[in-house]
C-alpha cells in the first residue's frame, strides 16, 4: 500500500448527542486512501450515528471530521463553528458515498435511472454520458440486463447491487455502508458481499459497519470495535478476531459467534 | 295514462347539451389545473419547515373545506367587483372552483408528502442532491405517483360541481338542461339525458385515469 501523509478521513474528537443523550464520546478514527476498515460492536454503540456524521447526514456537536484534509460541515474559525449552506453540504455529501441497510432506490426511477440522477443532476453531465457510466457500474455489480428495470421488480439482493453501483458511480473518495446486508434473505447476501469485495480489491476506500463478523475478516484492512460511543479497540483483523484485548470485545465476540 | 315519455325535443337541442358538456369539462380542467398548483405549494407549505406558512396552509384548509362551494362561487362573483377585481363569470367561477379544490388537494398532497420514505430521501442528500433538487426530483414523482388516484377522483368532483355554474348563469349542462325543460315542459326527459350524460362523462373520465395509473409503475 501506498503512504500518504495525511489520511483521506481523520475524525478528531467526535461528540453527538440526540437531546440529552451523548451517542458519541469522542471518537478519533482515521482512514488511509484505499484502506478497507470495518465497525462492528453491539446495537446502539453508536456505528450508524457514526457513518451519518461523515457523510452529513447528522449534525454533530463538537470534534471535526476532515476529509482529504477539508473540515466536513462546518466552517472552523477559532473556537467558532458555523454550519455550511445547504450547497456546500450537499457538494461535500457527493465526496462521499453512501450505502444504506434499506437500500433506499428511487422506486420512480430504474436502476440505470437511479444511477443517472446524481451524474446529471449533480456531477451534470450529459444524459448520453451519464447512461454509459450507470451501464457500466450496474456491469460492474453484474446487473447489466436489468438496467430498465424498475427497483420494485428486482430482487433484495438486485435492488442493493444497484444502490452499490448508485454509490459508486458518483467516483466518490470515501463509501460508507452500513449494514447493507442485514434485510436480506440468507441466500442474497453472499451476492452483496462479493460485490463489495470486489471493490475492496480495486482499491476503493470504505468504512464498513457489519455484523457480518466473517466479512470483516476476509476484507479489511482494520477491524475497529466500538462500544457505548467510543471506540474501545482497533486493529487488523487477525488480531481483533484472534485474541481480542478488552474483555468487552471479547464477550461481544462470543455472542455474535453464537 | 298521465305522463308519455317523448325525447324528440330533446335530441333537438342535442347540441346545446353537449356544447354544455364541452364547457363544463374545460371548467373543471382550468380548475383542476390551478387547483394542483394551490394543493402543491398548500402542501409543500403544510409539511414545511416554516412555522408560518404551516398555519397559513391549515387555515385555507380549514376555512375552505367548511364553506359550501355554492357560498364560494357567489362570494367571488358578487364580492369581488366591490374591490375593484373585475373577472368575467367564467374567471370568477374558475377561479372558485380551483380555491376549493385547492384545499382538497393541499390534503391530498400532504397526505402524499408524508407517504415518501424517509430514507429515499437521504439517499439524494447522499448523493449530494440539493434540497430542492430533492423536491424537485425525487419527492414530487413519488408523491405525484402515489396521490394520482386522490387527484383522480378530486378531478370526478370537481366535474359534477361544474353544475354550480349555472347559480351565475353559465352556460354549461345544467344551465343548457333547465333552460331546454322550461321552453320544452319535457321535465323528465331533460333531466334523464342530463343525467346520462354526467353519468357517461365521470365513468369515462375514470377509465382514462385508471388506464394513466396503470403506465406509471407501482411502487
Ligand atoms: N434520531 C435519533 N434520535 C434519538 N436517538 C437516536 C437517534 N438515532 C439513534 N439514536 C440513539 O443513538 C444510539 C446509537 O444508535 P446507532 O443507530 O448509531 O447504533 P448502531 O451502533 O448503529 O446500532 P445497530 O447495530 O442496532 O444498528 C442508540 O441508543 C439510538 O437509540
Ligand atoms: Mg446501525
Amino acid at each position: 500500500m501506498e503512504l500518504h501523509v495525511r489520511p483521506l478521513l481523520q475524525i478528531q474528537t467526535l461528540h453527538k448527542r440526540f437531546h440529552d443523550v451523548e451517542v458519541l464520546k469522542g471518537v478519533n478514527l482515521e482512514v488511509r486512501e484505499r484502506e478497507v476498515v470495518s465497525i462492528i460492536g453491539s446495537s446502539g454503540s453508536g456505528k450508524t450515528t457514526l457513518l451519518r456524521c461523515v457523510n452529513l447526514l447528522e449534525e454533530f456537536d463538537s470534534g471535526q471530521i476532515l476529509l482529504d484534509g477539508e473540515s466536513i460541515g462546518y466552517r472552523i474559525g477559532g473556537d467558532r463553528r458555523r454550519r455550511l449552506s445547504d450547497r456546500a453540504l450537499s457538494r461535500q455529501r457527493s465526496m462521499t458515498g453512501m450505502v444504506f441497510q434499506s437500500f433506499n432506490l428511487f422506486p420512480h426511477l430504474t436502476a440505470a435511472g437511479n444511477i443517472m440522477l446524481g451524474l446529471r443532476k449533480v456531477r451534470r453531465l450529459p444524459k448520453d454520458e451519464a447512461r454509459s457510466i450507470a451501464e457500466k457500474w450496474l456491469g460492474r455489480v453484474g446487473l447489466s440486463q436489468r438496467a430498465d428495470h424498475y427497483p420494485s421488480q428486482l430482487s433484495g439482493g438486485q435492488q442493493q447491487r444497484v444502490a452499490i453501483a448508485r454509490a459508486l458511480a458518483m467516483n466518490p473518495k470515501l463509501v460508507l455502508l452500513d449494514e447493507i446486508t442485514s434485510a436480506l434473505d440468507p441466500e442474497l447476501v453472499q451476492e452483496v458481499l462479493l460485490t463489495v469485495k470486489s471493490l475492496a480489491e480495486e482499491g476503493s476506500t470504505l468504512l464498513i459497519v457489519t455484523h457480518e463478523m466473517r466479512f470483516a475478516r476476509d476484507v479489511s484492512h482494520r477491524v475497529v470495535f466500538m462500544e457505548q460511543g467510543q471506540i474501545a479497540e482497533q486493529g487488523p483483523p487477525a488480531e481483533i478476531f484472534g485474541n481480542p484485548k478488552s474483555p468487552r470485545l471479547a464477550e461481544f465476540l462470543r455472542s455474535a459467534r453464537s | 295514462m298521465g305522463y308519455t315519455l317523448n325525447f324528440a325535443v330533446i335530441w333537438a337541442n342535442l347540441d346545446k347539451l353537449l356544447s354544455g358538456l364541452a364547457l363544463g369539462l374545460g371548467l373543471a380542467l382550468g380548475a383542476v389545473a390551478m387547483g394542483t398548483v394551490i394543493g402543491l405549494i398548500g402542501g409543500f407549505a403544510s409539511v414545511g419547515p416554516s412555522k408560518l406558512g404551516r398555519r397559513i396552509a391549515g387555515a385555507y384548509v380549514t376555512v375552505i373545506r367548511n364553506l359550501p362551494i355554492l357560498v364560494i362561487v357567489l362570494l367571488a362573483y358578487f364580492a369581488l367587483p366591490e374591490y375593484g377585481i373585475r373577472l368575467d363569470k367564467v374567471q370568477s367561477f374558475v377561479a372558485s372552483l380551483a380555491i376549493y379544490a385547492g384545499a382538497y388537494l393541499t390534503e391530498v398532497f400532504r397526505a402524499g408528502l408524508v407517504s415518501v420514505p424517509k430514507g429515499v430521501v437521504e439517499a439524494g442528500r447522499a448523493i449530494g442532491l440539493t434540497r430542492f433538487q430533492i423536491s424537485l426530483y425525487v419527492v414530487m414523482p413519488i408523491m405525484l405517483r402515489n396521490a394520482l388516484p386522490a387527484l383522480g377522483s378530486t378531478f370526478i368532483s370537481l366535474f359534477k360541481d361544474t353544475s354550480i355554474a349555472a347559480a351565475i348563469a353559465i352556460p354549461e349542462l345544467t344551465f343548457q338542461a333547465r333552460k331546454i325543460n322550461v321552453e320544452s315542459f319535457r321535465v323528465v326527459e331533460t333531466w334523464i339525458v342530463a343525467s346520462g350524460l354526467y353519468i357517461a362523462t365521470c365513468l369515462v373520465i375514470a377509465a382514462g385515469l385508471r388506464s394513466l395509473e396503470r403506465r406509471f409503475p407501482k411502487f
